[in-house]
């Protein structure tokens, strides 16, 4: 590649939206546009200050989820087991939150944290694949949720715990603050942090990774750690949403939503690169989806299958670029 | 067109000698695989039976010579041109491959060689131009109808199925079936041992394929292309993983080839390669047709300076290689001593020092433990045995991490594999093992990191559009630069490094010649291993050989030459005198 004739030039403004490549790039916040676009246009009472706080609601565990996801799947794995953390969370409520709220979401957030020292070690130590290390506990961990929770749904009555699910700072509700804030502390992460580049830098090649001397599986255990700990916060804003402790319907799918939202936000699932804010974009996009067709009075069966749709069609972009 | 008797040729390592003592490779892990030299294969035609006496010629003089006449042209390329965004990367070349003629495709990274296999091989469609084969023209939509038009390729990463058994990729696609209509298995294996003998590879064709070693894989590779009923057989590299006594196979394949009036297009760095088994040579350079003739017209330095297009009485001051003539001083008191290092199969009670300011080779074959060792000694490689000190210090626990703090650096024999993160750009991949130097409480400063990455980018020439640029864009030259960048931001007591000039293009190549030179000059303590016997011999001051996983010789002061490592090398003689760890090796 030295001199030789540049044969291309002149780069028309429509071009590059012939180009793959710019789609994995913006392709998912090209997608909410236009999505926000249309019910602009053809959907009542959907551009509405209420209506765009409720789909915020909505989405705020969804993507701080997905962020650990993120993080897990930057790393070339993948976390299967988010639901489960997110029902041992909101087992584990009910029973310490006699002690009061604080040793309750410690309680629950520690949780999480075991659940991913767990996952971290078995893929890390033990060098099992992450589908099947995850697995265990995306089996294991809602059983022993619902044995703490004697199978039972418990009412939160705990007004402290209850407003972090209602309350609001400044006209926007805290769900969505936090989701944002954490949002933000996670790009901050994987950008500008040694801990993040490293991350990285172990999911584009690790045993590069491992010959330049990076603590591989220290950084390896520590992202399913912050995946887990996501995860139970997730648990734990639901659960105040909901105002009921239900362990065995907290978090069902919720793997699957995560992995969509980080794989339609451009990244890749082999590792070596992450798009947090993408991630954050892809979340959005699948629930502003939903909720256009639901506006439309078509059943959520719909919705799964333009789901489905951008799933393709994210992936469809992505192996285009790798295959250029 | 004589065969290359005019130019100057290396003596051949002995490999038939060695299969006399038949001593126990340990290139496979499992038993079973050991490539042999001496069986005569059945099937192959009559002109190569002479060659059956291995004993002493086993170079190219025998044949019966296909340039009596001036051979047909079985592949043809007329004016072909190729562009991609940005950059012409062949521009109106014309060359033409003759029945049964080794040519030789040279060129620098980015001359097009690479591009011009494509087209020839279907992957690509030319913009402009044509091919012809066998005087008919034609246009491949697929590399499989290439294939099917008799042009094999082999690669110089192996292109197979690694979980496959050794039968199943020689006959992919072409499986012998029974009556039933299902693979015929008893004759897919009978076949392949066949074939492969007359490769001279014993090998259990039912093994999968990624349990061989890589050079075993490659002959797989180059069984499976000829046994395709090729016209032309194009071989990218392909003695890159070998090892000399496989080289020597690949070669007498290669003549058998010629003998049967298959033409092959032959793409190699290696010069002794190029003058020992090819008819003619055609340069790329830009992408632009710069000559093709034949090879024993040109020396070394015509050809040279075609490549490079610099100007040939530069080229001869600089020399082959690119290491200063003159030995380093090296300094009396070891840096790094290790002592009695053993790993199951691998490595047998191997001690050696590295001084200051000197260039130690570590010359071996193919599965010597030459690449074991250094990973060991950059603490990569968990062994049963053995002790390392540095500076005097005994080193505990060992591991990469404390490797690179107590100041040893390992540059990987494979780039792609273990060097390069691909995604990430220059600069990270430069500062990758520096990155807890360059932060403050985990956050990273980017300002650091530009300077530190400024100063190395220079300093070694890497040619990057940006340090923004992703490293996978950049041509294996750069890349390795880019490592060795890495490494040297460490700043490094002890510079291993594993092939450092593999498969990279000449002018990179002798830039990292001189600059090794330069940092045992600095100071340095470097071990160097290298398959380029020329480079080892110029570039070390003194050799430490191994041979199955042991020291098996040093050389050192005059005896630093050709001749007397491939005695060591080739088990030929007793161990130079005055060499003490080769007594240990005795097993009496």
């Amino acid at each position: 590649m030295t001199q030789a004739a540049i044969s291309t030039p002149a780069a028309r403004p429509w071009a590059r939206l012939r180009d793959p490549a710019w789609y994995q790039e913006y392709g998912v916040y090209l997608a909410v546009a236009v999505v926000l676009l249309f019910n602009a246009l053809f959907t009542e009472h959907f551009m509405t200050a209420d209506n765009l706080r409720t789909q915020l609601v909505q989405v705020a565990p969804i993507v701080i989820v997905a962020l650990g996801m993120a993080l897990v799947i930057g790393t070339e794995g993948v976390d299967l087991s988010v639901g489960s953390t997110m029902a041992l969370a909101t087992a584990l409520l009910p029973l310490y939150l006699g002690y009061g709220l604080v040793p309750a979401l410690v309680m629950a957030l520690l949780a999480g944290a075991v659940v991913g020292a767990i996952n971290g070690s078995l893929v890390s130590l033990v060098g099992l694949q992450p589908i099947v290390a995850t697995l265990a506990l995306f089996v294991g961990g809602r059983g022993l949720a619902l044995v703490m929770a004697d199978g039972q749904l418990k009412q939160i009555v705990n007004p402290d715990l209850l407003s972090l699910g209602t309350g609001s700072f400044l006209g926007i509700p805290l769900v969505v603050l936090i989701a944002a804030v954490l949002a933000a502390a996670v790009a901050f992460l994987v950008q500008r942090t040694t801990f993040g580049r490293q991350v990285v830098a172990i999911g584009g090649n690790r045993s590069a990774a491992a010959l330049a001397g990076l603590p591989v599986r220290r950084v390896l255990i520590g992202v399913y750690v912050l995946c887990g700990v996501l995860a139970a916060l997730a648990g734990i804003l639901a659960t105040a949403r909901l105002t009921a402790s239900d362990p065995s319907s907290l978090g069902t799918l919720m793997e699957l939503s995560a992995i969509t939202a980080v794989v339609v936000g451009g990244t890749p699932l082999n590792g070596g690169s992450i798009r947090v804010l993408g991630t954050v974009a892809g979340a959005l996009l699948m629930q502003l989806l939903r909720a256009t067709l639901v506006k439309h009075d078509l059943p959520d069966s719909t919705a799964q299958i333009a789901q489905a749709a951008i799933i393709i069609a994210a992936v469809y972009v992505a192996r285009e670029r790798r295959s250029r | 067109m004589a065969p290359p008797e005019a130019v100057p040729q290396p003596p051949q390592p002995a490999a038939d000698a060695k299969e006399a003592s038949a001593p126990a490779e340990v290139t496979e892990t499992s038993a079973p695989a050991e490539v042999t030299e001496t069986s005569a294969p059945a099937e192959v035609t009559e002109a190569s039976a002479p060659a059956a006496g291995v004993k002493k010629a086993p170079a190219p003089a025998a044949d019966v010579s296909p340039d009596s006449a001036p051979a047909a042209s079985v592949l043809e390329a007329r004016s072909v041109s190729k562009r991609f965004p940005g950059v012409v990367a062949l521009d109106d070349v014309s060359f033409t491959l003759r029945a049964g003629e080794t040519h030789a495709l040279v060129g620098e990274n980015g001359a097009g060689k690479s591009t011009l296999i494509k087209v020839l091989t279907g992957v690509y469609r030319p913009d402009e131009g044509e091919l012809r084969l066998a005087g008919e023209q034609i246009a491949f939509a697929r590399p499989f109808e290439a294939q099917q038009a008799g042009i094999s390729t082999i690669y110089q990463e192996v292109n197979l199925v690694p979980l496959m058994s050794v039968a199943r990729n020689i006959f992919l696609g072409r499986e012998p079936k029974n009556r039933f209509g299902l693979i015929d298995f008893s004759r897919m294996h009978r076949e392949t041992t066949e074939l492969l003998d007359g490769f001279g590879v014993r090998v259990d064709p039912k093994r999968p394929l990624h349990t061989l070693g890589i050079g075993t894989q490659q002959m797989v590779a180059l069984a499976r292309a000829v046994s395709v009923n090729a016209q032309v057989v194009i071989m990218d590299e392909p003695t890159s993983s070998l090892e000399p006594r496989e080289v020597e196979t690949l070669f007498r394949v290669i003549e058998d080839l010629r003998a049967r009036g298959i033409a092959v297009l032959y793409v190699s760095h290696r010069m002794d390669e190029l003058y020992r088994i090819c008819d003619r040579v055609t340069v790329l350079r830009d992408g632009r047709h710069i000559h093709t003739g034949d090879l024993a017209d040109l020396d070394r330095m015509q050809l040279v300076s075609m490549m490079l297009g610099r100007d040939m009485a530069e080229v001869r001051r600089d020399g082959v290689t690119s290491f200063g003539s003159e030995g380093h001083d090296a300094s009396r008191t070891p840096v790094l001593t290790a002592t009695g290092l053993s790993r199951d199969h691998q490595l047998h009670d191997i001690s050696l020092s590295l001084y200051a300011g000197e260039v130690l080779g570590l010359g071996g074959l193919l599965g010597s433990g030459r690449s074991e060792t250094a990973k060991a000694l950059a603490g990569a490689l968990s062994l049963d045995s053995g002790e390392l000190s540095i500076g005097g210090r005994t080193l505990r626990r060992l591991t990469s991490a404390g490797a690179i703090r107590a100041g040893i650096s390992l540059l990987p024999e494979d780039r792609k594999a273990e060097g390069i993160v691909p995604g990430l750009s220059v600069r990270e991949n430069i500062v990758l093992a520096a990155m807890p130097r360059l932060s403050r409480a985990g956050i990273v400063s980017r300002a650091k990191q530009d300077r530190i990455v400024d100063i190395f980018m220079k300093r070694l020439r890497i040619k990057a559009a940006s340090p923004e640029q992703k490293v996978g864009e950049l041509s294996g030259g750069n890349q390795q630069k880019v490592l060795l960048a890495r490494w040297l931001c460490l700043e490094p007591k002890v510079l291993l490094l594993d092939e450092p000039t593999r498969g990279i293009d000449v002018g990179a190549k002798a830039e990292v010649q001189s600059l090794i030179d330069d940092l045992a000059r600095e100071g340095l303590a470097v071990l160097l291993i290298s398959s380029d016997i020329e480079e080892l011999i110029e570039g070390a001051d003194r050799i430490v050989v191994l041979r199955g996983g042991a020291v098996a010789g040093e050389l050192s002061g005059d005896e630093v030459a050709e001749s007397h490592l491939l005695e060591v090398l080739a088990d030929h003689s007793p161990a130079p005198a005055g060499n003490a760890p080769a007594a240990k090796e005795d097993p009496r």
